[in-house]
């Protein structure tokens, strides 16, 4: 169609990107095939492909434990990462110690790099804690559940980092960068565009990770975007990359080349990670309503620990012993998450009036005293509503 | 001792704070080489540098997003938003993150954020520009809420404000930023969260902060000509609000008007209502009375004078307490 306002999209960008399109940047094939990419390489030893290995599977049991704690009752709800473990893990490992990442609510993938006892991500969602870990010092933000609002956060901490001096310095125990992760969903919201120009216009060392799991619940990528998604970046005055986001090995080298670029202060990355939803939203959400079945296996087929395993295999690096010590282990994972998670305590209402303020206030106090009051009320003597104050 | 404006004061304790602390930086539109719309960061990026104070991009939301994660990494932001009616695109960041970071990391991070708003109306400007959106966040748990009235205690709150760790709205009355008065840096100020009697009187309390304390006070010279006694409050924090002198007042008076810019319903005067009637029923003569803006949206400045409590209004408030 000739418009007069030149070419049209068709021309700028290509037909459209069935499997991610010529630009997918790709590792391992999802039958477990090393591929070679002009730009980027894997070049870490087996021994890491086989500790992705362990990630993915621990990481997917945490994720089916989860879920399986929320149908028991156990949980409010879970936001499941299946499908997406290779996008967490491989970001996820590229990070080094200083690295700070800013998640979503399902990063918990990316939790576990971090180091962070998965029986801290249950709190939330079982409605005992708003996120047990220590944000500052496993440099690992609480999760954020307004949708896009951490690309900020990611943004100005890496600002932070700027003015700190420990951009570009040359020192790899000292340069320091920021992962910001986000959805495909995510990219309409205004502050991600924000944070686009706020990160381009100051350079800042802070690398955008979108996982563009085509659902944002109900609505498919193209209700978000007319164009593929890293291509935005450009306009944003930055380089945008599409990965293979089942693919352990690309994402992690992408990611990798990516937090390099931004702690040798040469600004920010976009990196879209194509990957799948293979759940549901949130354990709240029935995808049968709006999806096609058939998309699914169709997706099954690249699934990112099935093919790190028929790489393993076929290499001749690991046999059934080891995948089922790797999965005894995760056993023995979930085992002690289940525990741990049915063992949570719930916390004290009176708690809740205290870190409100560093510095509390009298109406605050005035009003934590008066409810104490009226708990204490009730153990004065024989009541007729069983205890309950509601 | 020099006459310094408000607006002036808010500099001298933007300087201060910077000098105090390498840690504190400036960001808003316009806030570097211009200097503010109002002037009121003016020849501070000179002074400290691009680094320390940040000229953004027009993005509210960015302003107070990226201050969070600056807060992450020990800085403390002070966020100027150009004029109140430009607050709302950061509201989500105000409220959502801002407010709750402290309560959600169990105080693991602190958000030691000044947003400073100049506020109210007054000045003839077009819409948008001329707003009292303080009952929004003093609404908002989790943030505190102040309004400076004159150029004495916008040195000194600013400063306070800065050094505090948790986040502050700061309300700067926009029509009084060429009020003048003498500051002696020397002298020490009141705490930041405390209300200040500022016209002692026996008749009728009446309650006021930012732009309507000059108001008030000019209500309370009037009626002493009509023989009346007023006693004006400056409340200058009003989340935490300080109800001490307030209470203390209405026992004295037993009649209690409170005046802000602010729409009447669900203002910070129905909150004092309700606390003063809670604590000092018996004492009182008369319902505490509020005057404020009307629940219109802002009107067009050729009529904003009549919209805007005055002198007249106050007065017709404290004879209708006083016909109880």
């Amino acid at each position: 169609m000739t418009t007069g306002f030149g070419p049209g999209l068709g021309e700028v960008f290509g037909p459209t990107h069935d499997g991610g399109g010529p630009d997918l940047i790709q590792l391992l094939t999802p039958e477990g095939e090393r591929v070679e990419h002009p730009d980027f390489s894997f070049d870490l030893d087996d021994d890491a492909i086989k500790g992705f290995y362990r990630d993915l599977v621990m990481t997917r049991r945490i994720d089916t434990e989860a879920t399986a704690l929320q149908r028991q009752g156990e949980l409010g709800i879970w936001a499941s990462l299946l499908g997406q473990e290779a996008a967490q893990i491989g970001s996820g490992r590229a990070m080094r110690e200083q690295d700070f990442a800013f998640p979503t609510y399902r990063e918990h993938g990316v939790a576990w790099c971090r180091g962070i006892d998965p029986l801290h991500l249950l709190g939330l969602f079982r409605g005992v804690d708003q996120g047990g870990w220590d944000p500052l010092a496993d440099k690992f933000a609480l999760y954020t559940i307004v949708i896009g609002a951490q690309t900020l956060h990611a943004t100005g901490y890496a600002m932070g980092l700027q003015r700190d001096g420990v951009i570009g310095t040359g020192d790899p125990d000292r340069d320091a960068a920021v992962i910001g992760y986000f959805g495909d969903g995510a990219t309409s919201q205004g502050d991600v565009n924000e944070a686009f120009i706020w990160a381009s216009v100051f350079n800042a060392p802070v690398v955008f990770f979108c996982q563009n799991n085509q659902w944002a619940i109900s609505e498919p990528i193209e209700r978000q975007s007319k164009i593929p998604l890293y291509q935005r970046a450009l306009g944003f005055g930055f380089p945008g990359l599409r990965v293979d986001g089942n693919d352990v090995l690309a994402v992690y080298a992408v990611t990798r080349a990516a937090l390099q670029r931004a702690r040798e202060g040469s600004g920010p990355t976009f990196v879209e990670a194509y990957t799948y939803r293979m759940g549901a939203h949130t354990t709240s959400d029935d995808p049968t309503r709006y999806r096609l079945s058939a998309d699914l296996e169709h997706w099954k087929l690249k699934d990112p620990i099935e093919r790190v395993r028929a790489y393993l295999s076929r290499s001749g690096l690991a046999d059934d012993d080891y995948y089922s010590a790797i999965d005894s282990e995760a056993d023995d994972l979930a085992a002690g998450l289940r525990k741990g998670c049915l063992e949570m305590p719930d916390p004290d209402i009176l708690d809740i009036f205290e870190a409100v303020y560093d510095e509390t206030t009298p109406e605050l106090q005035s009003q934590r005293q008066s409810y104490a009051a009226y708990l204490a009320s009730f153990d004065d003597g024989p009541h007729t509503n069983g205890g309950g104050v509601r | 001792m020099t006459a310094i404006t408000l607006a002036k004061g808010v500099t001298m304790g933007l300087r201060a704070a910077m000098d105090a602390d390498p840690k504190v930086i400036i960001m808003g539109e316009d806030v570097g080489k211009l200097g503010g719309v109002f002037r009121v960061t003016d020849g501070l990026q000179k002074d400290f540098g691009e680094d320390r104070v940040i000229d953004t991009p027009l993005s509210e939301s960015g302003i107070l997003g990226t201050a969070v994660g600056l807060a992450m990494r020990g800085y403390r932001p002070v966020c100027e938003i150009q004029f109140d009616g430009f607050v709302y695109p950061a509201y989500d960041q105000i409220v959502s993150q801002v407010a709750k970071l402290h309560f959600r990391s169990r105080g693991k991070i602190t958000m030691p954020i000044v947003i400073r708003i100049p506020f109210g109306g007054g000045i003839g400007a077009v819409e948008h520009h001329s707003e009292s959106p303080e009952a929004y966040f003093a609404h908002t748990a989790g943030l505190k809420v102040v309004a400076c009235s004159n150029p004495v205690d916008a040195y000194w709150m600013i400063q306070q404000a800065i050094a505090a760790d948790d986040p502050i709205v700061f309300f700067e009355p926009k029509r009084r930023y060429w009020e003048k008065a003498e500051l002696d840096e020397h002298s020490a100020p009141d705490p930041l969260f405390s209300s200040r009697v500022v016209q002692a009187g026996t008749d009728v309390t009446v309650l006021a902060y930012g732009p309507m304390v000059k108001t008030a006070v000019q209500a309370a010279m009037a009626a002493a000509e009509d023989g009346l006694s007023l006693e004006v409050i400056d409340l200058r924090t009003l989340s935490p609000l300080d109800m001490g002198p307030v209470h203390e007042s209405a026992r004295k008076t037993g009649r209690v008007v409170v005046v802000h810019e602010a729409p009447l319903t669900l203002g910070l005067g129905s909150e004092i209502a309700a606390r003063v009637t809670e604590e000092c029923f018996y004492s009182l003569e008369a319902p505490v009375l509020r005057v404020g803006g009307f629940d219109t949206p802002y009107p067009p400045s050729r009529i904003e004078e009549e919209y805007l409590p005055d002198l007249d209004r106050v007065l017709d408030a404290v004879d209708r307490s006083l016909a109880y």
